[in-house]
């Protein structure tokens, strides 16, 4: 069983009303330092697939088809487990 | 002729839909279950409003893998009349039938409105009894309705005429305050480069009365009606 974490972020350029609104929250705290921030979406999955090029494929192909729109999203994973 | 209105899993405008083109139109129309494969009966498919499996995801990210929507898509090509209406607009940008995406309003408020609109195209099977630049009072209602395309998109929808409303003011100017979420160019519906497909963010099957406020969305069921019966009668 491999173990996937999936970080979905906006595509630079694709303007993020949520980032901005934290960012703004954030200097109201008085973390005048804070910069751009960006929101994004974190997904993590069990995946029981022979070996790490399986898990590569198919995590590659779910992004493509489901996880991730390919307009404004971009997409990175870590896997861990065996092999 | 017949119209068919696609319920998905969380839809909530269908029986508007469903009520105005059947009661106030007075044209021949069912409901289709997502999960129904077969269209062959029909000459225009909506897909209504609402929060289609419940926005899971991203919005219209899941209905697109709903049965139905491969014929859909199969009846788009053929050149069938497909209009999407807010979640139904969402789910067209998603299954790539429209270019695009929605991100969520600007102002991260869901906005529940009357706005105006800009006919920019009245060459299309939606919009033909419009004057081009004609301006109507339509609501919207959504959260996810800032439409964005990148630049090479955004050109060719404007090589192509595919913009076909844009939000604007009372008197159809195209003031900043006047466009409700933010949208890239103030865009309100666009159309595919074949133009028998239609996606739009403001609801005309909420203004198709009088005694609801406005009537200015009952020019698209007509325009509808109208292209139809020209068909049958060439």
């Amino acid at each position: 069983m491999f173990q996937v974490k999936i970080y979905i972020s906006l595509k630079e350029g694709v303007a993020d009303p949520q980032g901005i609104t934290i960012k703004n929250a954030l200097h109201s705290l008085g973390y005048q330092g804070v910069g751009k921030v960006r929101m994004g979406k974190y997904l993590q999955l069990k995946l029981n697939v022979k070996d790490k090029k399986e898990v590569k494929k198919e995590i590659e192909d779910m992004c493509k088809k489901l996880l991730v729109n390919p307009v404004i999203e971009n997409y990175d994973y870590e896997i861990e487990g065996k092999k | 002729m017949k119209f068919g209105v696609v319920v998905f899993p969380g839809s909530n405008c269908d029986h508007d839909c469903y009520y105005v083109i059947k009661e106030v139109m007075g044209q021949d129309v069912n409901l289709i279950w997502h999960k129904e494969e077969d269209l062959k009966d029909y000459d225009c498919i909506v897909l209504p409003g609402g929060f289609s499996y419940g926005d899971y995801l991203r919005t219209g990210a899941i209905a697109r893998f709903s049965p139905v929507m491969k014929e859909v898509e199969k009846f788009a090509q053929k050149g069938g009349l497909v209009i999407g209406i807010c979640n139904g607009f969402q789910i067209l940008l998603e299954a790539g039938v429209l270019p695009g995406a929605m991100r969520k309003n600007s102002s991260l408020h869901f906005i529940c409105k009357y706005v105006y609109i800009r006919v920019e195209n009245n060459n299309t099977p939606f919009t033909c009894v419009f004057q081009k630049g004609q301006v109507l009072k339509i609501p919207i209602a959504h959260f996810e309705g800032n439409y964005y395309v990148d630049t090479p998109g955004l050109k060719n929808l404007k090589k192509n005429n595919q913009i076909v409303f844009k939000y604007c003011n009372r008197e159809g100017r195209l003031l900043k305050e006047a466009n409700p979420n933010g949208s890239i160019e103030a865009i309100a519906g666009i159309c595919n480069k074949e133009g028998n497909v239609l996606g739009m963010m403001p609801h005309p099957e909420r203004a198709s009365e009088a005694i609801l406020g406005s009537e200015d969305g009952r020019g698209i069921w007509e325009s509808i009606i109208r292209i139809k019966s020209y068909e049958r009668a060439s």
